[in-house]
């Protein structure tokens, strides 16, 4: 009898371990915490993971200032409060705050648009990180120079701290359109496809064939009710962030478990009837079409 | 009522269902989500995916899943579990939160997260036991994986890591017709893992149908 064994030696940080880790996510909510005691919250509502960062994005839009990577010390102390994976924001083109990001152990790191870029042409080569990183997009050919770059995983951008799901909505269904019309392109076309794309014609060429994205798509920005999330997931996201939403709402643990529960029950109505009842107060929200140019995050990354 | 493909379930509240549905069907067997106990009550045998155990067993408990769940496996229902599907199968745990449920059924003790943190999940191959799985070594992906820490006596073990952080653990398990891998087999188009589970499927539903059908003639 053979003694069973490994024939290869490890290897991390591979795309297949890095987009490997979103697939186990689908399906789930992962949630912003500010605090070691929300990250509690967080995983007694059933959230697949959490987002540690020192401000939710509301705050952030209301005291305006340099928006940074979270304070190390916080990190860590969300990292040892919960069993499930935890992820950490590091600035547009801020690789030193992913190279510490990695160190303390985060699961997972958004190059995020909520945070102040650090770099306006550059995002950060993901390719040089064991630790995977999940970006935003508000199109198609976005989503896949981050892929080129690297990520893996992709989440539309919406507009972070408005509570207000226009901008997620206009994300998911351009990236969903976009590749729903390369797939009707002949070989031939795929080279303009991805000119105009700005992509790299291997991706390009990928998604058409596939028609879908070769990374896992959730959406962000703004999902701020049970019915919020479920139409996203409806729309074809395949999990769900929810930042402001939850703890800048009136019953924080409760708004929690009813994202998660619509999100897993996206196409049955009578579930998210019966989660939305007596949840108090959703976030109070902005007209997105209200802000000014220079206050919209979803235009920062290029 | 065996004639045609074997009916497996995947257990759809969350984690990589679709990739397990994939490779269900690309087996033969009519591959179905399962999320109420209806749609349990229907299957032959059922995938238990990689996912979070945690959200996994929260859901199912708050959707009145998780007695019917014990239930059928107590009944002998075929069940395959990959990473959170092994969390979710084991009797013991160890390094859970508080208060985590499992359906249990496989006499095991699991570490949760047991390999570390994800920037430690990796891939590598590794050779398995048992007739339907020995052969050429199979690709396998550890993300944020179990062990087992302890199997009983009836527990057949399958897989081992060699070398390494947790040099020796088991990571593939077999009892009767529950099957439990810590790696995740629905991601790396490698298939024997669920053709073997099918196989189980296949020959449990034969066993029953069988019975049945003896009680059956019985009378007349």
């Amino acid at each position: 009898m053979s003694v069973p064994d490994q024939t290869s030696p490890r290897a991390t940080g591979t795309a297949a371990v890095k987009r490997g880790m979103a697939e186990q996510l689908k399906g789930g909510v992962i949630m912003d915490v500010v605090t070691a005691e929300q990250a509690r919250i967080a995983e007694d509502a059933g959230a697949v993971a959490v987002m540690a960062l020192e401000r939710v994005p509301a705050d952030i839009r209301a005291q305006g200032g340099i928006a940074r990577m979270s304070d190390p010390d916080m990190i860590s102390s969300i990292v040892s409060a919960v069993s499930i994976p935890v992820m950490a924001k590091a600035r547009i083109g801020h690789f030193v705050e992913a190279q510490v990001l990695q160190s303390l152990g985060v699961d997972y790191v958004d190059e995020s648009e909520v945070l102040t870029p650090a770099d306006e042409a550059h995002h950060i080569d993901k390719h040089a990180f064991t630790v995977p990183f999940v970006c935003g997009a508000t199109d198609l050919g976005e989503a896949l120079r981050r892929i080129a770059e690297g990520a893996a995983m992709i989440r539309s951008k919406g507009e972070a701290g408005t509570g207000n799901v226009v901008e997620a909505v206009r994300h998911m269904r351009a990236i969903r359109a976009g590749i729903r019309k390369l797939t009707t392109l002949d070989e031939t076309e795929l080279y303009v496809a991805a000119k105009e794309l700005r992509a790299p014609v291997e991706l390009v060429a990928l998604v058409a064939r596939e028609g879908k994205l070769p990374v896992v798509l959730f959406t962000a920005g703004g999902i701020a009710t049970p019915a919020d999330a479920a139409m996203m997931m409806q729309l074809g996201a395949e999990g769900v962030f929810v930042g402001s939403g939850i703890f800048k709402s009136g019953d924080p643990a409760q708004r929690a478990a009813a994202i998660v529960q619509a999100t897993t029950f996206a196409d049955d109505p009578e579930v998210i009837a019966k989660v939305s009842r007596g949840l108090g107060e959703a976030m109070v929200g902005i007209n997105v079409a209200t802000l000014p140019e220079s206050e919209r995050f979803a235009t920062r990354g290029w | 009522m065996s004639a045609g493909a074997p009916t497996v379930g995947v257990l759809a509240l969350q984690g990589d269902v679709r990739e397990h549905l994939a490779a269900l069907r690309a087996e033969g067997a009519v591959a179905v989500p399962v999320r109420r106990p209806a749609e349990l009550a229907a299957v032959d045998g059922l995938v238990l995916p990689g996912g979070e155990s945690t959200t996994i067993a929260k859901l199912a408990v708050r959707f009145g899943l998780m007695d019917p769940l014990r239930a059928a496996v107590r009944a002998g229902l075929p069940v395959y579990g990959s990473c959170a599907g092994m969390v979710l199968l084991a009797d013991r745990l160890v390094d859970a939160p508080a208060g985590q449920e499992t359906v249990g059924g496989l006499d095991v003790t699991v570490r949760r997260n047991a390999f570390g943190r994800q920037v430690d999940s990796f891939e590598s191959t590794l050779r398995l036991e048992g007739p339907d799985l020995g052969g050429e070594p199979v690709p396998a992906v550890f993300i944020r994986a179990p062990w087992v820490e302890r199997a009983g006596a009836g527990v057949e073990v399958l897989g081992r890591v060699v070398g390494g952080e947790g040099d020796g653990k088991i990571v593939a398990v077999r009892q009767g017709d529950l099957l439990a891998t810590s790696f995740h087999p629905e991601l790396t188009g490698d298939r024997r893992v669920h053709a073997l589970f099918v196989e189980i499927v296949r020959d449990a539903r034969g066993h029953r149908s069988g019975a049945v059908a003896g009680e059956e003639r019985r009378p007349s």
